[in-house]
């Protein structure tokens, strides 16, 4: 079948199969190898994307589903101009090791903050529970949100 | 020496300064490529068909049914192997895929090569396979029993008859764990049209793949290229092969690349794990506190075949006593051949599991003593000018014990928690524990290491400056496994050349000599070395070259006026310099487990603090803080981030991870089941870096990034028994082992002698 669907803003137009999940069409058709696949079952949060302004795991999305839909990926963070300030304060903290985890959670802390600009620690620290790291312990990836959080904060000031 | 390379002022992004990754961007832009994310016009993709019993009878194999699949090219079985049919890097006794018997649950049987994954994964499972099941040996003492051993590493030392005046014994166990580095297994093989192929897979060392690989695939090292891996994280599980042969054998059969991925079900038997151990302890101490004997045996469950037991067990048995003197030492540690699911390597190699029970039997020693256990442990321990308990090791260099514990303890408590946010009770948000039954503990624990390999293995790592006219580039075939080696060389580099313009080429195996195994806390120092001894000659090099007295990124200079441009300074091609870095050799060990081991050791203190709901055994680890022997920092953010992943994956052993055995099949072989700590279970991390410079070390710096792992678990452990003042003997710590009618009916020993007087 063919499944239309916006990807970091291009439209697509792509032949899958039945079986095919969003993960595997942005993957596999679409050659956007950022997010990545560590469970294919939703716990691993490594392939999250924004679909139609909601934070989702693709590996869950079945390809069939996307008709229509806007995606956002890793590789639709940041512009021509540079890195997302989220981006940026990954490559500040540390918070970036082997970096399997960070496109995800890239994905998912820039959605965070666009959506909730004033959580608390806490209310990051629940919302990327949804994200496994194995490497870092978390530690720096909450400085690079907190960071990233002040960097807009600062920006959205007069 | 070195000292003085660091020019002043200091060269841009040297030792020393929190520089950030050079694939930093690569990474969080998403266009670095993963192994899995490797692709190539034309290839194939490989699946592996295995045997889901624990212990069977090969008894037929027909692949067929697959090949008569339309898009399917290849299904291949042991009979296929060109060359060597058995691999590992010690002692060759794997079967590249099963041969007569399945050792494991999941053992591979065949591989097919296909148009497409799904096609591939269907023919895998349409080959036939008939076993006749075998009754698995999953039991460590009746392993013991049978002689299934792969190796037994004794240590006598000192009187068999000498004993001090309190005794403390126990029994204790640490469940299997998984390494579970984020990317899967994955790997992608080549051919290059002229019978040979380059192939990349996950590894922590290229040249021993090399080795098995050449052997296996009949081809001459020559003809192979194993390329440098970009992996979703290792902690110890690549340095055994997993897909690499497999894929090798498909792309040389059909010509054409192949690649293969493992999803994460097929991860759980695809790499090798934590050794779960059996360990039997006591501890003889004066009432003044002074350790006078410690008697060990330690099981090791090494799976069924050998891989690197052998060393880990060494590991365990050299450290089995952990930073404290001790002049009467008895220790037998054994690595057993059983059914249940291969170990081998996994941060800490084998001295976490004896951390574990000799630090617990630590705290029974003191309470038994009636004595702080921090002032026993300060009383005991090790340091330089001693000897090592087990081996009778004069330890050389700096070992800062008592500055790693007494650091520790000096950093301030966390206010205690008072609030009923679920977030900060233990258990969650999906829980019920009401904040007046929680009860806080605090625990501590000590870690010793060694640093490199031991037990006179040749052991170096080779690397090649080249200055030219765009900058300097440091080869080498060291891997980069995440934790930021990338960094470190080219700060070490910089430092050693005086030039910030400064970057790392990762080689394959044709182009370069072995950097050795990242791991073992190695590369800093291995690695490291070797790159300042040749970026210390170049510079060298370039300033006799030139007649000057300085170098930097625009060349050659004397007396502050620039004599020769890096382009002038080069014209003849670049200037280089190959240095295959050898560390101090070490003995073998002599039949009492005796001898001058070990190159070097580190040492960390953990402190944990726990809120603990007794009622439903729910545990909420809140901080762990941890003084770490670092020799120098050369990159202070990077050695915090090696801290606070480290401490995640110690403490998740303590309360939450265990690869479930049931007669040998793994119970939860997802992330579902298998939990890995989220940011919700991570605990707060507050370290104090503790910097006695290596004499040996480049610019002072030793491995660190394995101690943060290891004394976290007896830290949390240590903890949960403060507040619970219960035994618990078993990592990891279940609910059921805290919520439980008093004594624990299911405990291993529920009535341990704490304390007996002679
Ligand atoms: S791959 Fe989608 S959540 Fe893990
Ligand atoms: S950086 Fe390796 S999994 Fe997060």
């Amino acid at each position: 079948m063919i499944v239309t669907l916006q990807v970091n803003g291009r439209s697509h137009a792509v032949e899958v199969a039945g079986w095919e999940s969003l993960l595997w069409v942005l993957r596999e058709r679409l050659g956007l190898r950022g997010a990545k696949d560590a469970c294919l079952q939703g716990e691993c949060g490594a392939c999250s994307v924004v679909f139609d302004g909601e934070l989702v795991c693709s590996c869950l999305v079945m390809a069939a589903d996307a008709e229509g839909a806007e995606v956002t990926t890793v590789e639709g963070l940041g512009d021509a101009g540079g890195l997302h300030p989220v981006q940026q304060a990954f490559v500040d903290e540390g918070a970036v090791q082997c970096g399997y985890c960070t496109p995800g959670l890239a994905v998912a802390t820039a959605h965070l903050l666009e959506t909730h600009p004033d959580a608390s620690l806490d209310e990051l620290r629940e919302a990327l529970a949804g994200n496994l790291c194995r490497c870092t312990g978390y530690g720096a990836v909450l400085r690079a949100a907190v960071a990233a959080q002040r960097g807009g904060a600062e920006e959205a000031a007069p | 020496m070195s000292e003085t390379l660091v020019r002043r002022p200091p060269v841009r992004g040297g030792v020393g300064a929190s520089v950030p990754r050079p694939d930093g961007v690569p990474k969080v832009t998403g266009r670095f490529e993963f192994l899995g994310d490797m692709h190539h016009e034309d290839m194939l993709w490989g699946a592996t068909r295995r045997a889901w019993v624990p212990h069977a009878r090969l008894v037929r194999v027909d692949v067929t049914p697959a090949l008569a699949m339309p898009g399917v090219h290849a299904a291949l079985t042991q009979d296929d192997v060109p060359g060597h049919r058995y691999q590992g890097q010690a002692v060759t006794d794997q079967p590249v895929l099963a041969e007569d018997e399945v050792r494991y649950w999941g053992e591979p049987v065949a591989i097919v090569a296909a148009d497409d994954p799904e096609t591939a994964r269907r023919a895998a499972e349409a080959i036939v396979v008939e076993v006749e099941e075998l009754d698995p040996l999953t039991d460590l003492d009746v392993a013991l029993e049978r002689g299934a051993v792969f190796r037994h590493v004794p240590v006598r030392r000192g009187d068999p008859d000498a004993h001090g005046e309190v005794v403390v014994e126990g029994t204790y166990v640490t469940a299997t764990q998984d390494p579970a580095a984020l990317g899967t297994e994955a790997g992608l093989a080549v051919p290059d049209g002229s019978g040979g192929i380059d192939l990349w897979g996950p590894t922590q060392w290229t040249h021993i793949d090399l080795k098995q690989l050449a052997a296996c695939l009949a081809l001459d090292p020559a003809q192979l290229r194993v390329q440098p891996c970009r992996l979703g994280g290792a902690f110890g599980s690549r340095e055994d092969l997993s897909l690499q042969t497999h894929i090798g054998m498909l792309a040389l059969r059909l010509g054409r690349p192949v690649k293969m991925v493992y999803d994460r079900h097929e991860s759980f038997v695809g790499h090798v794990k934590r050794h779960g151990a059996l360990m039997h302890y006591r501890h003889e101490a004066d009432r003044d506190g002074t350790l006078v004997r410690v008697d060990a045996r330690i099981l090791l469950d090494g799976g069924p075949y050998q891989l690197t037991s052998n060393a880990v067990i060494a590991n365990s048995t050299y450290f089995a006593v952990g930073p404290y003197r001790c002049d009467h030492v008895t220790v037998d540690g054994y690595a057993l051949r059983t059914n249940n699911p291969p170990s081998g390597a996994m941060r800490g190699f084998g001295a976490n599991q004896p951390c574990f029970a000799a630090e617990a039997q630590m705290d029974r020693l003191a309470a038994a003593l009636g004595m702080d256990p921090l002032e026993l442990r300060l009383r005991n321990a090790l340091g330089q000018g001693d000897r090592l308990p087990t081996t009778g090791q004069l330890i050389e260099h700096p070992l800062p014990t008592d500055e790693v514990i007494r650091s520790v303890a000096a950093i301030p408590l966390p206010d205690p928690a008072d609030d009923d946010d679920p977030l900060h009770l233990p258990g969650g948000t999906g829980m019920t524990t009401p904040r007046s039954r929680v009860v806080r503990g605090v625990g501590y624990a000590v870690g010793l290491k060694n640093l490199q390999f031991s037990e006179g293995f040749d052991d170096y790592a080779e690397a090649r400056v080249e200055l030219t006219a765009d900058g300097a580039v440091v080869h080498t075939a060291a891997i980069e496994v995440g934790q930021g080696m990338v960094t470190i060389i080219e700060q070490i580099a910089r430092s050693a050349l005086g030039m910030s313009n400064v970057r790392v080429e990762f080689d394959h195996t044709g182009r370069i000599g072995s950097a050795g195994s990242t791991s073992a806390s190695r590369q800093t120092q291995m690695a490291g070395n070797a790159t300042l001894e040749a970026a210390t000659a170049v510079r060298e090099q370039a300033l006799a070259a030139a007649g000057g007295d300085d170098l930097d990124d625009a060349g050659v200079w004397r007396d502050g006026a620039l004599v020769a441009s890096l382009t002038e300074l080069t014209a003849n091609g670049p200037l280089t310099h190959h240095v295959r870095y050898r560390h101090r050799p070490t003995d073998q060990p002599d039949a009492d487990g005796q001898g001058e081991l070990h190159v070097d050791f580190c040492v960390a203190a953990h402190r944990a603090v726990v809120d603990v709901d007794p009622d439903l055994g729910l545990v909420r680890v809140v901080e762990i803080a941890i003084g770490q022997d670092v020799g120098r920092a050369l990159n202070p953010q990077q050695v915090h981030g090696q801290i606070e992943g480290g401490i995640a994956q110690g403490m998740a052993h303590a309360v939450m991870e265990e690869v479930l055995l049931d007669r040998g099949v793994i119970r939860n072989p997802t992330l579902t089941d298998y939990l890995l700590p989220t940011c919700l279970d991570a605990p707060h991390v507050e370290a104090a870096l503790v910097e006695v410079p290596s004499p040996w070390g480049p610019f002072g710096a030793k491995g660190m990034a394995e101690l943060p792992t290891m004394s976290a678990t007896p830290a949390v452990a240590a903890a949960i028994r403060a507040a619970t003042g219960l035994p618990l003997t078993r990592v990891p710590i279940r609910p059921e082992d805290i919520a439980v009618p008093d004594p624990p009916p299911d405990d291993p020993e529920p009535h341990p002698p704490e304390a007996g007087g002679r």
